[in-house]
Order: C-alpha cells, then structure tokens, then sequence
C-alpha cells in the first residue's frame, strides 16, 4: 500500500480504526463432534522427549480418563494444552477454528478451557465465596474489575455452584481453613464457575478419602455431557468406576485406547504396567 | 458482601480518617489563633514536621498497595518520590525570578554558576503551576509504566524485581548527582521563595500546605481502599498469593500489576510533590535506596495490608527518628535495623496486628 493510500485509509470517516475494534477471537466451533486435536506433538526437554509424537482427540461432551505410568508425559500434555508449554513440533486444537499454540495462558483459559491442578491451589487468604467470585466468567479487564458489583444473578449462580460442591455452609470461612478434600472441590467449583467447555482435572482424588472419592466421582460424571472432561489419575479404583473410554499414555505417547477392560486385557499396557 | 461502602468492616481506617479530620482543625488553630505565650501554641516547626510526617504517610500507603496487597516488594518507591518532588522544586526554583543571588531573571542560580546561557528545554513549562502538577503526576506514572511493563511482561517477580527496583532508583541517584542533567547535581534544588504567590516563609503558607497533605493523604486513603476493596483487589491478592493459578482462571497478571504498580507511583510522586515545600530542598540524596529500604521498613512496622496501618508505622518510625537523631545520632540505623529484625520476627502483623491481638484476648 502506497503512502497516500494508507493515508486515506487512515482518515476514512465511515469506519473506525482497526485497533478500536475489540478482539472478540473465534468462537468455539464444535461441528465435527470433536473439542479437542493433539497431532503429532513432541517436546524435548534437553534431549528427554517427555511427549513423543502424541496423537489425541477428545469427543465434545466426553469423560476422558487418562492414566500412565510416571514420567508417561500426562502433566507435559496439559501443560501444553493450556498455553504453560510450548511443543517443539505439532499442533494442538480446540474445535475446529481455535489454535492453542498461538495464545496465552490468559487466553486459552477464556477460551473455555479451565484446569484444576494435582496440588490443589486455592487463594488461601480470600474466603471461599470470593474465590468462586473471582473465577467467575466475566469481563476481566482491570477497568471492569475495578467497578465490577455483584448482581442478583451473579450470586445466585455462586451459591448454586456453592452446592453443588457442597460448602454452602462455609461460604464466608477463608479457603485456608477448608480441608485438603474440600480444597479440592472449592477448585472443581472454581472451574466451574468459569464455565469451560472442556475440563482438565489433574489427580483430583489424590489424597482423598474413599467417602470423599464417592462424591468427586459423582461429580465429575455429572458434569460430563454438557462439556469434555479429561481426568489424570493413578488410582485405578477410582478410573474404574468413572472411565467410559481410557487412554494409555507411555513415554509420551499413546500405547492404548478403549474401555478400561479393553485397556486392562491388552498385551503392551501389561508389560508397561506390570513388567510382564 | 457490601462492597457499597468503602468504610464496611474497617474500624481501623474510621479512627485513621478522624485522626486526620481533628488534625486538620486543632494544628491550624493551635498555630494561628493561640498566642505564641500559650503553652497551647504549636510552633510553625511542629507543623511543618507534621505534615512531612503525613507526606511520608501518603508514600507508604502507595507502597503498601503494592507490597502489602500485590505482593511487589518494591525497594524503589522513593525513586517515585523524589521526581514528584522534583517536579515541584523545579516550579519553586522557576518562581525564585530574580531573587536569587546572582539576580538572574531566566535562570536559576545553579545554572548561572554552571556558565549555561539558556534554559534547557525539559525545564521549559515549569513556571506554570498546572503544568508543574501534571508533570508530577506524569513523570513518575510514565516511568512506573514502562518500568513496569518490561518487568512484569518478562515476568520478573519476587527478589528478582526488588533488586531491578533498587537499581533503578540507585541509576537515577548517580545520573541526579551529575551536573550536566541540569536538575542541579549533588545540590539540588533549594532556596525556594514561594507557592502560587504566597511566601513559603509564612506560618499561614505552612498550615495550608499541612492542609494539603492531609487531605492528600485522606483522599489517596479513600481511592487505595476503593481499590482493595473492588473485584481488583481481590484480584491483586489472588496475584499475591497464587499468581500463576489467576493466569490459568484467565485474568492477566501483568496488566493488574502494570496498573496497580503504575497508580502507586503516581501516589508516590504526589506525596513528594507536596514534601518539597516543606522541607525546602529536594537533592539526589532522596532516591537513595536507603530511603526506599526505610520506606519498607515503615510499613512493616505499621502492619502490611491495612493500608491505615502503613501510615501509622510511617509516622511512628519518623517520630522516633526526629527523636532519636536529636538525642543518639549514631543509634539510629542500628535502632531501625533492631526494629525490622523484631517486627518481622514477633510482630508479622506490625502495630494494627499487636492491637487487633490486644483485642482479641480482652
């Protein structure tokens, strides 16, 4: 474009300036059933490739059980997944018009992709109602933030999210004071509230016990349906009574896929899991 | 949670605010309207020492926004100070005409001394009063930003970003000492004659600019605690305490930091600004980074995150220094490193946590 040309696009009074224009991304397109594409992604750390030609793909409304030996590369791939990583090679998808490789953390996670960590990090010093406030989808630019107030609506869907993980009772109580179980569901509640449309939960059972593992099954195969659950776990007990469809993942990439009696009954899971 | 009134569950702040409104009524009568033979009289020095004392409150509150509730520790917040209060002694200086020694109608006396023969050009619109308030806002706010926007993108945090601070306002001590500069080298700016007109001299000029201050520091209070009090500041101890999971809830650390760092220091700078006048003097001795280490310690001392108690611990560590370097001069350091290491150790919560444990056992 000659000077003058980009000039007199400058000055045109029928249009605003392209960088007035808010950056609204693409939107989510799910047409193809599938929310999310990992293909042939590697990353090496120092010459260690912990994801090795990783090929995944997560159906819209699935519940996903992920399960590896150490050292399998599950953390890496979610790492990747939400922006903390970047892949030396590959690409990695949600739906069909979002690329995760080219946006932030910040982004990914506005997106609609929430993640519950292993170690469950919770904002100790804000009570258990502002944790699930601030985690709440909504304008979070710093302007908005600052004159942001509370609607009807807003505290409603709050304290229906407060039961939902059941500590209505202890909404006003600091998230210091709750237990490493109740830790883990303010977490699962505070993705919720960010309404994503695929979850990542990384080891949400580790540590529990067995009454509290109940409950987060309970929870995590209800919220299956209306988005894509994709669950890390060791404990086989607990992949068995949610799995639908489990995936082997072994030095960083997939050794089997199926359900968790297909997976159980195959040859190669054995021996990696086994040493037979 | 009402977050409609900013005064909601905050005793401490009530007390703080009407310290400051009887403050603002019994300093002025006790200096104007009691006769000097009173002993009810408050001399103009008191008064001038007071208000320096809030100016001081006003820069720990800034720092405590930031240390106390976003968790920057900071080390070089005077660097802030001092250009506001640079920005203000470049007015005063502008105001002194040919009053100075060496009667010079267009240059100062340090300029003259120097052999220069025109004004610089970063001094021009320093005679204008409106400008001289913008740029004391403006330059701290400008540098806070860019400071902060390569900081906080690159994602420096923790020790890390106090030691950057720190040489920063280290860089700008030892570029002020030199001459060429032309902010008056290991001098200053001093001599100053008056204020929008009225003589700096004058006891009336001292309990307005002690006006001043107060309100200042009330107001700067009230914005500070609006913001704590917002979904922001939430945010901003989100971002203290876990930053990396606010980044995976989708907020964007760097651009609350960026606001929240780059508003303190364009509090800092107000707080120096009305400093200068009355003390009388601004050199580059103020970006020391002891002063910004002191600063610290002020707020340590009056109690992290209260906002209220940043301020006290201002005005109680500088009590105890106007008393001490009277009486012990070569003490002091040693009683203010005592008194870091004992805070830190048996009072975390500083002087509003001590109260607020009184309190608790009665």
């Amino acid at each position: 474009m000659s000077f003058t040309e980009s000039l007199r696009h400058a000055v045109r009074r029928d249009q605003v300036f392209d960088f007035l224009i808010p950056d609204a991304g693409p939107r989510l397109d799910l047409s193809h059933q599938t929310i999310l594409y990992l293909e042939d992604l590697t990353v090496s750390f120092d010459g260690f490739k912990a994801i090795n030609n990783l090929n995944l793909y997560i159906e819209a409304g699935e519940l996903r059980c992920i399960i590896g030996p150490n050292g399998a590369g599950k953390s890496t791939m979610m790492d990747i997944i939400t922006g903390k990583t970047r892949p030396d090679s590959g690409s990695a998808w949600f739906g069909q018009s979002i690329n995760l490789l080219n946006m932030s953390e910040a982004d990914i996670a506005e997106a609609g992709i929430g993640r519950k960590f292993q170690k469950p990090t919770v904002f100790e010093m804000l009570t258990v109602f502002q944790n699930l406030e601030l985690a709440m989808a909504q304008d979070k630019r710093v302007l908005a933030l600052l004159r942001a107030s509370l609607s009807a609506e807003q505290r409603d869907w709050i304290d229906h999210t407060l039961e939902t993980i059941g500590l209505s009772e202890l909404a006003q109580e600091p998230a210091s004071k709750l237990s490493h179980g109740q830790k883990q569901w303010l977490e699962i509640g505070m993705l919720l509230m960010q309404q994503p449309k695929l979850l990542l939960v990384d080891e949400p059972v580790a540590g529990m016990t067995h009454q509290e593992m109940d409950r987060t099954a309970e929870l995590l195969t209800s919220l299956a349906g209306e988005r894509s659950v994709v669950v890390v776990e060791h404990d086989m007990d607990f992949v068995r009574s949610i799995a639908r469809t489990v995936t082997v993942l072994h030095q960083g990439a997939v050794l089997a896929e199926g359900s968790m009696e297909q997976v159980q009954n195959d040859a190669r899971v054995k021996q990696v899991y086994l040493g037979e | 949670m009402n977050r409609t009134s900013v005064f909601a569950d905050d005793t401490g702040g009530k007390i703080f605010l009407m310290v400051l409104a009887v403050l603002c009524v019994v300093v002025p009568c006790a200096n104007l309207l009691v006769p000097e033979s009173s002993a009810l009289h408050m001399s103009t020095y008191t008064v001038t020492l007071l208000g320096k004392y809030l100016c001081y409150a006003l820069l720990a509150i800034a720092a405590d926004l930031v240390w106390g509730y976003l968790g920057i520790l900071s080390l070089g917040h005077g660097a802030f100070f001092a250009l506001g209060g640079y920005g203000m002694g470049m007015y005063l200086m502008r105001q002194i005409g040919d009053r100075g020694v060496y009667g010079n109608p267009d240059l100062p006396d340090f300029m003259v001394f120097l052999n220069w023969d025109a004004l610089p050009w970063f001094w021009y619109g320093f005679d204008q009063f409106w400008f001289a308030m913008l740029m004391v806002a403006l330059v701290p706010g400008v540098l806070a930003f860019v400071f902060g926007w390569l900081a906080f993108r690159s994602r420096v945090t923790g020790v890390y970003l106090s030691i950057m601070t720190q040489a920063l306002t280290y860089a700008l001590m030892l570029a002020f000492f030199r001459n060429e500069m032309g902010f008056g080298g290991n001098n200053g700016l001093t001599d100053f004659k008056d204020l929008l007109g009225f003589s700096l001299q004058s006891d009336a000029t001292r309990v307005g600019l002690f006006l001043a201050s107060a309100i200042a520091l009330a107001l700067g209070y009230l914005v500070c605690r609006y913001i704590v009090r917002s979904r922001l500041g939430l945010l901003a101890v989100a971002v203290r305490d876990a930053e990396s999971r606010t980044r995976f809830i989708g907020y964007k650390v760097e651009h609350a930091k960026l606001w929240l760092f780059t508003f303190s220091a364009v509090l800092a700078g107000i707080a120096g600004a009305l400093y200068v006048p009355q003390v009388g003097i601004i050199n580059p001795n103020e970006f020391s980074p002891l002063h910004s280490i002191e600063l610290i310690v002020w707020v340590a001392v009056g109690g992290r995150a209260t906002l209220f108690g940043a301020a006290a611990g201002a005005v109680a560590v500088n009590y105890g220094k106007t008393v001490f370097t009277a009486a012990l001069p070569e003490v002091w350091l040693f009683a203010l490193g005592a008194l870091f290491v004992l805070v830190t150790l048996y009072l975390p919560k500083g002087i509003v946590g001590l109260a607020a444990m009184r309190r608790a056992r009665a």
